[in-house]
């Protein structure tokens, strides 16, 4: 596959809710094959909605969505804000999910778990209970359980949000080198600049609701990141770029 | 064991030895003759006199307690698995589960009597009737209440309704459940001591409440107090049962049965 490939093409996708809110406007969006592109955007701005949009869990109320055929079903995956793990059950039996709920058998399952957990370095924790891991950790087993279908196409809903910052960066380092290594397309949304810039290909800035695409910002810099991007004064001059358009998109009355 | 357990152990023990000194002293100071008030150790007395007769009245109440709270287990599950499905199904049964709690076992206990022929079975269905409206309404509100972004992701998963409700609203329930169950082991208990009072000479003539209702006639007030001491315990033992259950089951991760930092 050549990295033209299309990945995601939203094309003039709208969402109206029933109760009347216009969540978002048209939005055009194309994410090529092994892209990490972020999405920001002012609170409520219809983020969340767009990637909900694109995960089939919510319904365009107008406008098409395509999805590559390898990105389809379990070559999807998306990361939810909170860890979402089920409490009563241990890391292995939560990464495990999504092959038992299509029957996968079980030794092959078992082999996906142990790769999925080697992968976000969860393997001696494999028999905790959530309530047993921090955060961090927990959000790792979240990644873990995204990735034990073997998916192209993750999409990650504002993934570290609730976490430290010294843990958000050593999980956005992380990351970038899993994608990298596993050729993951990413959809990533997030209200820190820093983290869009130091993850993304591309970054598109989101208007307040309901939300359009205002402006898109290419980060370039190759793929994995490293630690040290952070402190290079490239990294410093497109955070202050992307935190200018940001403060324009801030003051956009509602269209 | 620790200082706290041995307070939450011995403390009420010590209440409980107070109580019995206290009482001794009181009937015996005050000359209590034994048909109006028996002193504790006269009670043990009559315990252990007739402990054939009153074991055996124990075991009936302890089956028919049983066996209603096993039955209310089963039905009521099964009931809100049911209306979980289908809001239909919850609107047009819910009402009719309310009406059986709301009115009076004592009520309906000698209707129930009557129309069932063998009375054991009579009494169980008092019984049951008495302790299922906290299991339906308790696993019914467990099961809905769902982690909404799990739910998302079963979703996501093509998850079957099967499947959700095995993996995950059966889980989410648990707690809900035991928080239920533990009611509904004290229901059950008092439904079954009701219905043998209500059902008299037309019940099976053997659980404690027949004996308690014997005794009162005879005015073997001794044998009331005695009886009526293997009720209070057959209702501690459950609570306790059912406590222990819950732990067993929820231990691992629910905030409810976690170990507490002293």
């Amino acid at each position: 596959m050549s990295a033209q490939t299309i990945a995601v093409e939203v094309r003039a996708a709208e969402k109206v809710f029933a109760n009347g809110v216009r969540a978002l406007n048209p939005i055009d969006l194309v994410v090529r094959e092994g892209e990490i592109v972020t999405l920001v955007g002012p609170s409520g701005c219809g983020k969340s909605t767009l990637l909900r949009l694109i995960a089939g869990l919510v319904q365009p109320s107008a406008g098409r969505i395509g999805l590559a055929p390898e990105a389809r079903s379990a070559g999807l995956a998306f990361v939810f804000q909170n860890p979402t793990l089920m409490p009563w059950a241990s890391v292995e039996r939560n990464v495990r999910l999504p092959l038992d709920l299509s029957s996968v058998e079980s030794a092959q399952a078992q082999d996906k778990v142990r790769h999925a957990l080697e992968l976000v370095g969860l393997s001696d924790f494999a028999r905790f209970y959530p309530r047993e891991l921090s955060g961090g950790m927990q959000m790792r087993a979240s990644i873990a359980r995204a990735l034990v279908t073997g998916p192209r196409l993750l999409l990650m809903d504002e993934p570290f949000g609730a976490l430290d910052e010294i843990t958000r960066n050593r999980l956005d380092r992380d990351l970038s080198e899993l994608c990298a290594r596993e050729k993951l397309t990413v959809l990533f949304v997030t209200h820190s600049i820093y983290e869009a810039v130091f993850l993304s290909s591309r970054v598109l800035v989101m208007s307040v609701r309901p939300g359009r695409i205002l402006e898109e910002v290419a980060i370039d810099e190759p793929q994995p990141r490293r630690a040290a991007f952070r402190i290079t004064e490239k990294f410093a001059r497109l955070s202050a770029g992307l935190s200018g358009v940001l403060a324009t998109a801030m003051q956009e009355a509602p269209a | 064991m620790s200082d706290r357990k041995w307070l939450q152990v011995g403390a009420p023990i010590a209440v409980g030895i107070a109580f019995i000194l206290v009482w001794h002293a009181l009937v015996v100071m005050n000359e209590v003759p034994p048909y109006i008030v028996p002193s504790p150790f006269l009670v043990m007395k009559t315990l252990a006199q007739d402990w054939g007769l009153l074991s055996g009245s124990l075991l009936v109440t302890l089956q028919i307690t049983g066996a209603a709270l096993a039955l209310a287990v089963v039905l009521g599950v099964a009931l809100s698995i049911l209306f979980v499905q289908s809001r239909l199904i919850e609107a047009s049964l819910l009402p009719y589960a309310v009406i059986l709690q709301v009115t009076p076992l004592v009520a309906i206990a000698p209707l129930i009597i009557i129309w069932v022929d063998e009375p054991r079975t009579a009494l169980v269905i008092c019984a049951t009737v008495a302790c299922i409206f906290p299991v339906i309404t308790n696993t019914t509100i467990g099961l809905r209440s769902v982690d909404p972004g799990l739910f998302d992701l079963f979703r996501m998963y093509g998850a079957s309704r099967m499947q959700t409700l095995i993996r995950l609203r059966i889980p989410s329930a648990a707690p809900y459940f035991f928080a239920g169950l533990r009611v509904a082991a004290a229901l059950a208990l008092i439904g079954a001591v009701v219905a043998e009072f209500v059902a008299g000479t037309g019940g099976t003539q053997s659980g404690l409440a027949y004996q308690i209702l014997q005794a009162g006639l005879q005015l073997n007030i001794p044998r009331l107090f005695a009886a009526l001491i293997l009720i209070t315990l057959t209702g501690i033992a459950l609570f306790l049962l059912v406590t222990a259950l819950a732990r067993i089951s929820l231990r691992r991760w629910h905030e409810s049965e976690l170990p507490r930092e002293p």
